[in-house]
């Protein structure tokens, strides 16, 4: 038998009323062709893009967001199953391709759950009326009389019929306008710990990452590109790489000049990923270097500096700050510089990419299906529905993978051999080849009376844009860039936030929790250090400075909260035993941030031994407004506590001539389990709409370790890493 | 190219390679199996660790032609159906994010129960120093790979 198509889908559409803002279907066109199971005696009820129920129970729940270890594929598909009543031992989480009718689909920005928790609500409610007016109907009862539970419709008689046998009745049924979503304490899967769906195939190796993907007849290939950004290649000699057994071909990979574009240079075809490898060691190519041969990091950083020892634009101004200056009892300054980062994602950037003729596969770990069908699109001068973008599990991205540029570079590869390839990025190239994590130079002057009360406060960064990625030349930071400085949460009546300079002369990409490091870090810092110059202690000359409850003003539909703000904070001192007698040599160093509309706090507990550096514990608590999956939460807490740890302790990428000087992980070295503390997690319970989980656990370490180094030694650092002062 | 017997989970197979070519390599690209990760080719990372006759060992450093006559177990061939102890003990800890280093981290952890099934705390942490998890699922590693040791107990 034929698949039933839902007659009534536009109807669905519209009666979701697109509300919520997230997603845009209206105007789609709905193809269920690859879609579930097309076993012959199977129906199937496809009532909306994310829900397809099958009649033998199965509930097909895609997946729109890309699954890099965050838990987005349970969390969505949780609210609908949720939402539906459905049994989620039947859901089968299929991946969207990248495909506009999903709405959008960058997973980045900790904004999946954030910008989709009430649209997936919707759906699963929606179906689930469904299948009671469905059921009601064959019975001949009132709808009132018939609740869905656990994958049935039950009657008020006993009499109940399972989800599947609905699916023949309900593709009749029009689909409701208004429907009532679940009173919260009603949740069965939204709010406690679901395991992840995908638990199962990441412990036997069967998850096929994009590394992992394999189609017939695939090449394999590895891409020597310019050591200095945007060089290009002048002359290449390939007559020893096509000596080296298994090597095919050698082709000249076009750069492109734009945001996703490829660097270029020269790719090596094999029949094994080794054999591309050796190959491309082997070839001998002269390259046009570019201007950024003049990127030395050490002149580079001392000439941002001296732009935030200047002044700069105005971000933000409120009161007079010269006059704070004037009138102040005492003034504090401190400049904080902190190092580029790499991603270093577990799996290397990697793309398998199939081109014939006009029309193109990929698969591929990508973050941005659909920035990536664009660009592949335009790079072959084709249309967008020529061009099918499959998403593999992610192995880690942080940022990395959403930069589609390693997809069109495989797409020119597959191009010019005329066949499939999958292009594997070495540890090296993705070190080298990254789109950095800015570099940065702050400048921060208090003023303070003679109370001990912060009168002033002066903040100046200056940090290559993520904006000249996107207009080459850019040196001042995008509107977005400076909100994590004026958004400072602190009750001054003088505040002034400036912008300096900062040409880029590498890609500056976004990297989990993207600006948020270097202002996370300078106003933590500073606020720690002013407690200092008070005289007060660290906790309590913070609640005062963040000052009385109030939502405070932004530019962003959200506000922050600083009671939230307080009991982050007061909370993860708490429960590190802030007011508690600590051993000989311990203290604990606090930071408090709001990012990603979550409001964050970590309490970290320290102690230097030898001129060593222990962490012993790290105290973190969230308030992320509703927790769709705690266990998930706290996992993302776990982690970012661990990325905090290791851009503080190792996370540095410098440039000689040009070119990076790191390549692998014995010289960009991340955190190893010897040195992971215990980190315990706490969630601020709450109704509120659910805010981002990601990224925003990771701007609060780094801060907090200088505090309690500081506590604990009296010595104050302001740059990172770590390892460059032997701490570590 | 030169030809290598090997014994991969308890199976024979014939791998045509050159002879400098490494076992994580052969693995993926010669016999399709890909559990087995590439993270760094350095030996740095721990993602490609396979058993060669029970020892953990980092299969992007081991070429080919020094492994004739060994027995070879990767992530595939750890069990059937994910039913080692130490995979029961992922599972039940939820330990995944991305999952990328997971099959490594298995293999790490179950070659080192095998030497030392009642491990403490610190000689869990030392032995798992090798496996990198960006992820840095390291507290949840950790608690599986402790759990692991009951189950085997
Ligand atoms: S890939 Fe072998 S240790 Fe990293
Ligand atoms: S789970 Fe992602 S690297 Fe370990």
């Amino acid at each position: 038998m034929a698949p039933i198509k839902n007659i009534s889908r536009r109807g669905f559409i519209k009666g979701i009323g697109l509300a919520s803002g997230g997603l845009v279907l209206a105007s789609s066109a709905y193809s269920f062709s690859n879609f579930g199971s097309k076993e012959e005696d199977i129906l199937e009820f496809n009532p909306n893009l994310f829900v397809q129920l099958n009649s033998n129970g199965s509930l097909i729940l895609v997946a729109s967001r890309s699954e890099m270890g965050q838990g987005v594929r349970t969390s969505l598909t949780s609210v609908i199953a949720d939402e539906m009543e459905a049994d989620w031992d039947k859901v089968i989480v299929k991946q969207a391709t990248g495909d506009a009718k999903y709405g959008n689909q960058n997973t980045d920005g900790s904004r999946s759950v954030r910008t989709l928790f009430e649209t997936m609500r919707k759906m699963g409610a929606t179906v689930k009326a469904v299948l009671i007016t469905a059921a009601a109907k064959s019975w001949k009862v009132p709808e009132s009389e018939c609740i869905a539970k656990n994958h049935f419709i039950i009657h008020s008689s006993g009499k109940k019929i399972g989800f599947g046998d609905l699916v023949e009745i309900a593709k009749e049924i029009s689909i409701p306008e208004n429907v009532i979503l679940k009173d919260p304490k009603d949740f069965k899967f939204i709010g406690k710990k679901l395991p992840s769906i995908d638990v199962e195939n990441l412990s036997n190796g069967s998850a096929v990452f994009g590394l992992d993907k394999r189609v017939p007849n695939m090449k394999f290939a590895a891409i020597k590109r310019c050591s200095v950004a945007f060089g290009t290649v002048k002359s290449v000699d390939k007559t020893e790489a096509l000596k080296i057994n298994g090597v095919l071909d050698v082709v000249e990979v076009p750069m492109l000049i734009k945001a996703f574009g490829p660097l270029g240079g020269v790719a090596v075809i094999a029949t094994n990923t080794w054999a591309a490898f050796k190959g491309r060691d082997a070839l001998k190519i002269e390259w046009n270097y570019s201007k950024n041969t003049s990127y030395n990091s050490e002149t580079f950083m001392d000439s941002i500096t001296a732009n935030v020892h200047k002044p700069g634009k105005v971000e933000k101004s409120i009161g007079n700050i010269d006059n704070a200056f004037k009138k102040a009892n005492k003034t504090h300054e401190a400049t904080y510089k902190l190092p580029h980062l790499a991603h270093a994602p577990m799996e290397v950037p990697n793309a398998v990419v199939s081109v014939k003729g006009d029309i193109c596969e990929v698969w591929a770990p990508i973050q941005s299906p659909q920035a990536a069908r664009r660009e592949v699109a335009n790079f072959l001068e084709t249309d967008q529905s020529n061009v099918t973008i499959n998403v593999t599990f992610l192995g880690g991205g942080f940022g990395r993978k959403a930069k589609p540029d390693f997809i069109v570079e495989a797409t020119a590869v597959s191009k010019a051999i005329n066949g499939p390839v999958q292009v594997v990025w070495s540890r090296e190239d993705d070190i080298q080849h990254s789109y950095y994590h800015t570099v940065s130079s702050q400048f921060l002057k208090g003023a303070i009376d003679k109370n001990g009360k912060v009168t002033g406060w002066l903040h100046r960064f200056a940090l290559p844009t993520i904006g000249s990625t996107f207009t080459p030349g850019r040196d001042l930071p995008q509107p977005w860039e400076a909100r994590s400085a004026t958004d400072v949460p602190y009750d001054i009546p003088n505040l002034q936030i400036e912008a300096g300079k900062a040409d880029a002369h590498v890609r500056i990409g976004w990297l989990r929790s993207v600006i948020n490091i270097p202002h996370g870090f300078a106003i933590n810092v500073f606020a720690d250090e002013l407690a200092h110059e008070a005289g007060k202690d660290p906790l309590e000359f913070r609640l005062n400075l963040i000052g009385k409850d109030r939502i405070q003003e932004t530019k962003d539909a959200y506000k922050y909260d600083t009671s939230k703000l307080k009991h982050v904070l007061k909370t993860a001192a708490k429960n590190a035993g802030y007011d508690k007698q600590l051993p000989e040599g311990h203290a604990i160093g606090l930071a408090v941030h709001y990012s990603f509309y979550s409001h964050v706090a970590a309490a970290i507990e320290v102690s230097v031994t030898n001129g060593k550096l222990t962490i012993h514990k790290i105290s973190v608590v969230i308030d992320c407004g509703t927790a769709i999956n705690r266990d998930t939460i706290t996992a993302q807490m776990e982690g970012a506590a661990i990325f905090g740890m290791s851009l503080a302790y190792y996370g540095k990428i410098t440039a000689k001539d040009g070119a990076i000087e790191q390549s692998n992980f014995h010289n960009y070295q991340v955190l190893r389990m010897p040195n992971a503390p215990k980190i315990q997690v706490e969630i601020v319970n709450s109704n509120d709409k659910p805010t981002g989980v990601g990224e925003p656990g990771v701007p609060v370490i780094a801060p907090a370790i200088i505090n309690a180094i500081f506590k604990a030694t009296g010595k104050r650092y302001r740059t990172l890493p770590l390892s460059d002062h032997g701490l570590v | 190219m030169p030809t290598y017997n090997l014994k991969v989970n308890g199976e024979k197979q014939v791998v045509e390679a050159e002879s400098d070519t490494p076992l994580l390599w052969a693995l993926r690209d010669n016999l399709d199996l890909v559990g087995t990760k590439f993270g760094c080719g350095i030996g740095q990372c721990g993602a490609c660790t396979v058993h060669i006759d029970g020892t953990a060992t980092r299969s992007c450093l081991l070429p080919v032609s020094a492994l004739e006559d060994k027995e070879i177990t990767t992530i595939e061939g750890l069990s059937e159906n994910g039913s080692h102890p130490v995979q029961q003990a992922w599972k039940e800890v939820d330990v995944p994010q991305c999952g990328y280093c997971q099959a490594g981290q298995i293999m790490t952890a179950s070659a080192f129960l095998e030497t030392n099934p009642k491990p403490t705390e610190e000689e869990i942490k030392i032995a798992m120093n090798g496996n990198i998890c960006r992820c840095s699922a390291y507290n949840r590693i950790q608690r599986a790979v402790a759990i692991a040791s009951e189950k085997i107990g």
